[in-house]
Formats: C-alpha cells, structure tokens, sequence
C-alpha cells in the first residue's frame, strides 16, 4: 500500500492540531454553542458551516492519518482508456 | 422562523467514545457501500437520551460532510458519475421532503406508534424485496463463478437503455449510455422517501442504480454518496432551521466516521465488486429481523394485537437494537476482511 512518495508527515500534524482546536473549542464552549446553534432561523447557517469546516479540517487529517500509516488505495496497473 | 427549546443532552466521555465509535463502523460502511450507519446511529442517539427529532437532524447533519468527504476520494478513483448523482440527489432531496410530510400525516393521525409501525413495516417490506434480491444476486454471481468479469447491466437495465424520450435523454459516464431523466427522476424520489422513512436512502438508491439504470456495483455505491451529500444538506438545513441540530453530537460523530469513510473508500479499490451486494445484501437483510421484531410492538401499542407485557417489550426493542448493531458490525467485518485479502493479493501479485 506504500509507495515511494514523500509522506504527507508535516499536512497530518498540522490539521490533526486544527482538528484538536476546533474539537477542544467544541466541547469547552457547549453552553455557547449550544445556545446560538440551537436558536434556528437565520443561524441554521451556523452548523452547516461548522460542518464544512470540520469536513475540510478533520477530512484532510484522516486521510493524511492512513497515508502515513501506509494505508493507500490500490494503484490499477491497466491505463485507462484514451 | 421559530425558536423551539430542545434539550441538548450532557456529554460525558463515555458518550463521546460511543459515538466515536458507531461513527467510526458507520463511515466505514458508508464509504464502502455509499450508505448505511444512520439506521444504528439515530436509535443509538436516542438510547442516549437524544430526543428522537434531534437525533434524525444530527444524524442528518453528519451525513453530509461525510458523504461529501467520501464522494471526493472516491471520485479520485474514478468511480463517481456526478451528473448521475447531482440529478438523483435533487429528485432525492424532493422525495425526502414528500415522505417527511407523509410522516408527518401519519403522526397527527396515528401517534407515535402509528408512525412507528408505518417506519417498521417499511423497513420490512423494502428491506425484505431489496434486501434479498440483492443478496441472491451477489450468491448468483459467486457461484458462477464470473466474479471477475465486468458486470453486465440487466434486461431492465438494457430496456430502460434503449428507451429514447426526446427532450429528456442525458449522457451518464457510469452507464456509458444516454438515460431518459424520466427514469432516473421517480428513482431518486424514492431513493429520498426511503430517507425520509428509514434515514438510509441508499438502499433504494444503490440497488436503483445497479439494476433499473445500469451503473456498476462500484460506481453506483460511489454515485450514492452525491445523492446523501445533497439529500443531507438540504434535510440539515431544514432541522437547522428550526433550531434542531446538535452540532456536538453531529460533529463527534463526523470525528469517527471520517476516519472510517477514508479506509471504507480505499477498501472499494482492493475488492472483486460483487463484494458490494454481499455486503449491502446481508445488512439489509439482518436489518430486516430487527425490524421485525419491533412490529408487533407497536401494533400491540396500536391495540391491534393484544397488549404485549412491558418486559416483552423491552425484550423485543433491545433485541432489535443488538440485531441492528451486528447488521452494522458484519458489514464493517465483511469490509475488512476483503480490503485485506485484496490487499494480500495485491502485494502478492506485485500491483
């Protein structure tokens, strides 16, 4: 599953710190949170936002996660068609 | 629109692990299959003190990001037909809306336990015809012992093919072939229903797409998670409207099941693609026993059936709930125990 490319060491720490961040702010701040979340209305933008945000953060982490560990998809030795 | 006060529950570590977890198994299902984990997540909400509106709106709230994270691996392997599932996931997204007000009707008619019944009896029902004809198809294919070749489309398949509407025809690059969006349209629409009832679409939308339009196993399931990430952003929004999303419990979820969506994804480019139906075949069919058991439940609720005793009640409810946890659990142990098999011939084979 490994190759020979560089692995993406530097990416994984930098988002999985992101990631802790908004994680430790989620829980830390609940009452907040929950407050201006729950509210409705015009704040319903509120955690699709968040949602993309995480997606994009914790998403770019995961995968980082499992190239490190030597976890990759695997590489189709057929070309595809022109 | 109105502010509704909901009790957003206290979350403890033990919580938090929990629902890591079922996230975790739940994405990597879903990453494979293109759907699948909300039927264990919702009730697994709920078993947490989760009002059931909050769990079906944080569900629906990790759902999306999720499916839209998978949707892009997956497209790097080349196995997603956007177009397909822009077009599915808009008549999904209108589906959904449909059946919400379908059960919404049931509700104010019937209670609770009407609403309940209507969601078991169509769990049964679809899971019971899907369910088994995907799971015989898979065993068909085993045992042919044509598990490498390409897959062929069906004869309703090649018929809906052939069929030429002018005005409505679209190319699909998963099914190498013009479709009239008259057909693909009434599918997402169910594919939405079936959202809107049982919280997991796909599996109406990927058996759709393998046997009425066409699309490979690998394709289809990978097409599903367009149709959940634009089914999902929608329903999310609507919750979020009314305040109903808990963006704790969506995003602890999000945590596990990003985890798990990237290994599921990477785990559909180590196996032979009839591996898809076995594993989307035997959830659905496990699934279906759990829900059977609930039937007589509310029906006994209902008092069309003679009062069941409470500790029969308890019983029957976290029997299905168990049964529904192993649906999940097999499937997530099918996933990697083919991801690693194809992984050993991989790397035997030198590929």
């Amino acid at each position: 599953m490994s190759g020979y490319k560089r692995k993406p060491y530097g990416k994984m720490l930098l988002m999985g710190c992101i990631s802790i961040i908004l994680y430790t702010i989620l829980l830390m701040r609940q009452d907040l949170i929950n407050h201006y979340f729950g509210k409705g209305g015009l704040y319903a933008v509120l955690p699709i936002v968040t949602a993309f945000i995480f997606s994009y953060i914790h998403g770019t982490f995961t995968s980082c996660f499992w190239t490190v560990l030597g976890i990759e998809a695997a590489k189709k030795k057929e070309k595809k068609d022109a | 629109m109105h502010e509704i006060s909901v009790n957003f529950i206290n979350l403890d570590t033990i919580n938090i692990i929990y629902l890591f977890m079922i996230g975790f198994v739940g994405g990597l299902v879903s990453g494979f299959i293109g759907s699948g984990g909300a039927f264990v997540l919702t009730p697994g909400m709920m078993s947490l003190g989760v009002p059931g509106l909050v769990a079906v709106a944080s569900n629906m709230c990790h759902k999306f990001p999720k499916a839209l994270v998978g949707a892009i691996k997956r497209a790097r392997y080349g196995q997603v037909d956007v177009k397909l599932g822009l077009i599915m996931g808009i008549s999904a997204e209108a589906g959904m809306l449909y059946g919400a007000q379908i059960q919404e009707n049931i509700k104010n008619s019937f209670g609770d336990a009407g609403s309940n019944l209507y969601i078991s009896v169509s769990f049964v029902v679809i899971l019971a015809l899907v369910g088994s004809f995907v799971f015989l198809d898979a065993w068909k294919v085993y045992k042919s012992e044509t598990i490498d070749e390409e897959e062929k489309p069906t004869r309703l398949a090649c018929w809906v093919q052939s069929v030429n509407i002018p005005g409505t025809m679209v190319y699909f690059k998963s099914l190498r072939a013009r479709v009239s969006v008259l057909f693909t349209i009434p599918l997402g629409f169910a594919t939405g229903m079936l959202a809107a009832t049982i919280a997991v679409g796909g599996f109406i939308g990927v058996p759709s797409m393998i046997y009425v339009l066409g699309a490979p196993s690998l394709m289809a399931s990978a097409t599903e998670l367009v149709i959940a990430f634009v089914m999902g952003l929608g329903g999310s929004f609507k919750y979020a409207l009314h305040g109903l999303v808990d963006i704790r419990l969506a995003m602890i979820i999000l945590a596990g099941s990003l985890f798990g969506i990237q290994l599921g994804a990477m785990g559909t480019t180590y196996v032979k693609p009839f591996i898809i139906k076995v594993v989307m075949g035997l959830i659905m069919v496990i699934v279906l026993f759990s829900r059977v058991l609930m039937v007589p439940v509310y029906m006994s609720q209902l008092g069309l059936i003679p009062t069941i005793p409470e500790d029969m009640m308890n019983l029957l409810k976290n029997t299905s709930f168990v049964i529904m946890i192993v649906a999940l659990a097999t499937g997530a142990f099918i996933v990697l125990k083919s991801m690693w098999q194809g992984y050993r011939t991989a790397t035997k084979g030198g590929m």
